[in-house]
């Protein structure tokens, strides 16, 4: 609103009349004003309203040059409204120096409406678009531009209350706009997701290349997050003609991601670990279960790869490396179990730092080698060494 | 009923559990065996009852608070059917003969003790067999002296005679 200046209804030099409507109100944003019911001229430069009669006789008017016009679009009555009056909404440009004043000095909406209370014509709006389109103001200047010198230096308002609202304002703007870029497509967000696989690449090149000089364990800690987090290009079925050809790329890849994890954890790793530390890695492009079990099928068929599955008789299923083998795992058990003269499977979880199922796989192994016999009681199952044979 | 002779097993919680790595359970078995007999040898006893087991102090140590499952009670008992150490008294095989020795071993037992006696040629009742003092028989289940003395009448080493109201042998 406060790119209104009060005006006479004088045709300026070149400028011409373009149309007419009546029983119009103006809108500051979405607010109404008191300018209602007036009478609206367009003409080739500007919007001219007065109050009813006002411009017949001459009086002072409210005008808006059309050179503030961003763009302008027609709100149309929605179906729950009575009132038959269509709106056009101008989305302004911010005022320009030297404006003459205004009914309005300062106006945090950067759009005004003209609401007609009669009806909109057709060939109003479509004058309007004309003289927006055409731009005569630029062609034919006015010559007599009233005091060209007369350069006020305008002050953005930071302070007061206004100037915190005004930030917010654009604060709220500027988030919603992201908001809104990244909500809108979904490929979108996806493309985001590459540069961001991209970016986390040249991060974990940089870091090792500049490995030698690092000695800091947080640096180094980090690094690791960083190279087991990403993966530079997940396997994706897209990209990949014929399902068995994926597969095998996928098996690999698994193999890659975890071979490290594995033998940290002591050359085993249960498949739903395994298949939480696989997404993590993929990121976006995630596995289904199925697909990351038949991966893990095909790993079996790869002899390249360092990694088996492997099912136990009780139907729990594990990576593990293809070096490991029963009889380490066998020994080490023993070697805990003289160690603390009997065991349960929670007791070897927390020793070894292995899940329960698995500390409880050790244990059912070492089992039917013989070396150990279990105790099965209300109070749970134990293990102890396998006196029945030793003894003998 | 008093029996000292606990084997080392007894105190140790896995022998209460039936093992399903078989060589351990093999060898628990055995322990078990060894032990059933030698508590009933000891408490003179010949029949078992698979339903009344559990509470016996047999198959409950309550020291260190585990008993054996009835299933665990019935691999006993097949176990010791199988080296001919017990026999089914019914088809639920819940009541059991349990014989520290089996009936071929009762039966040479009783022949060479009736031939050591100065018995053969003549008739003795199951009484007198039961009551002969200082023999591993003495006390010793009717049943149990029936089946070892069929055994010895198909050898046609003796002969079961029925009198009115108790049974009596003849050894040849």
């Amino acid at each position: 609103m406060n790119r209104f200046e009060h005006a006479f209804p004088y045709l300026l030099e070149g400028e011409e009349r373009m149309g007419r409507a009546k029983n119009v109100r103006l809108y500051n944003g979405e607010t109404k004003t008191s300018y209602e019911g007036g009478d609206v001229l367009l003409t080739s430069h500007r919007i001219i309203w007065g109050a009813p009669g006002a411009i017949e006789n001459c009086d002072a008017c409210l005008a808006l040059s059309l050179a503030y016009i961003v763009f302008l679009e027609v709100e149309a009555p929605g179906a729950f409204v009575f009132t038959r009056s269509t709106k056009i909404v101008l989305h302004l440009a911010p005022p320009m120096t030297g404006k003459a004043p205004g009914p309005t000095p300062i106006s945090a909406a950067n759009l005004v409406k003209l609401s007609f209370k009669d009806g909109l014509e057709d060939l109003f709006l479509s004058e309007l678009r004309n003289a927006v389109k055409l731009k005569k103001w630029n062609t034919v200047q006015p010559d007599l531009k009233p005091l060209p010198n007369k350069v006020l230096p305008v002050i953005k308002t930071r302070a007061g209350i206004v100037g915190i609202e005004r930030n917010l304002e654009e604060k709220q703007r500027a988030t919603d706009h992201s908001i809104s870029a990244a909500f809108q497509d979904l490929s979108k967000l996806i493309d985001m997701a590459k540069d961001m696989v991209s970016l986390s690449k040249t991060i974990s090149t940089k870091i090792r290349e500049k490995q030698g000089e690092i000695t800091d364990d947080e640096t180094i800690q980090f690094k690791s997050y960083l190279l087991s987090l990403g993966i530079d290009d997940p396997v994706t079925r897209v990209s990949y003609s014929s399902e068995s050809k994926y597969m095998m790329n996928l098996a690999l890849q698994v193999a890659e991601i975890l071979e490290i994890p594995v033998q940290e954890q002591g050359g085993m790793m249960s498949l739903a670990d395994a298949y939480c530390r696989v997404n993590r890695a993929r990121g976006l492009e995630l596995l289904s279960p199925e697909d990351h079990l038949r991966a893990c099928r095909t790993l079996n068929s790869l002899p390249s790869t360092n990694l088996r599955l492997r099912e136990f008789d009780s139907g729990v299923r594990v990576l593990q490396l293809s070096s490991h083998s029963d009889e380490a795992v066998i020994e080490d058990t023993v070697q805990q179990m003289e160690r603390n003269g009997t065991l349960s499977p929670e007791e070897l979880s927390q020793k070894l730092g292995v899940s329960l199922l698995l500390a409880r796989e050790r244990l059912i192994t070492t089992e039917k080698a013989g070396k150990i016999c279990r105790d099965e009681s209300i109070e749970g199952h134990r293990f102890y060494p396998n006196l029945f044979l030793q003894r003998e | 009923m008093t029996f000292d002779d606990w084997p080392w097993q007894y105190s140790f919680p896995p022998f209460f559990t039936v093992q399903p790595n078989l060589q351990t359970r093999k060898a628990q078995l055995s322990a078990w065996c060894d032990l059933v007999l030698k508590y009933h040898k000891a408490n003179n006893l010949y029949v078992l009852d698979v339903r009344e087991a559990q509470g016996s102090p047999l198959f409950c140590n309550a020291d260190i608070n585990r008993k054996l499952s009835l299933e665990g009670i019935a691999e006993v008992m097949s176990e010791l059917h199988r080296r001919a150490n017990a026999e089914p008294l019914d088809k639920g095989k819940t009541r059991w003969h349990v014989l520290w020795h089996t009936i071929d071993e009762w039966a040479s037992i009783l022949y060479s003790w009736a031939d050591e006696t100065g018995q053969t040629g003549s008739v003795c009742t199951f009484y007198e067999i039961t009551n002969a003092s200082d023999q591993e028989f003495s006390g010793i289940d009717q049943d149990v002296l029936l089946k070892a003395l069929r055994k010895l009448e198909q050898a046609k080493k003796v002969e079961i005679i029925h009198m009115d109201d108790a049974k009596g042998v003849k050894f040849f």
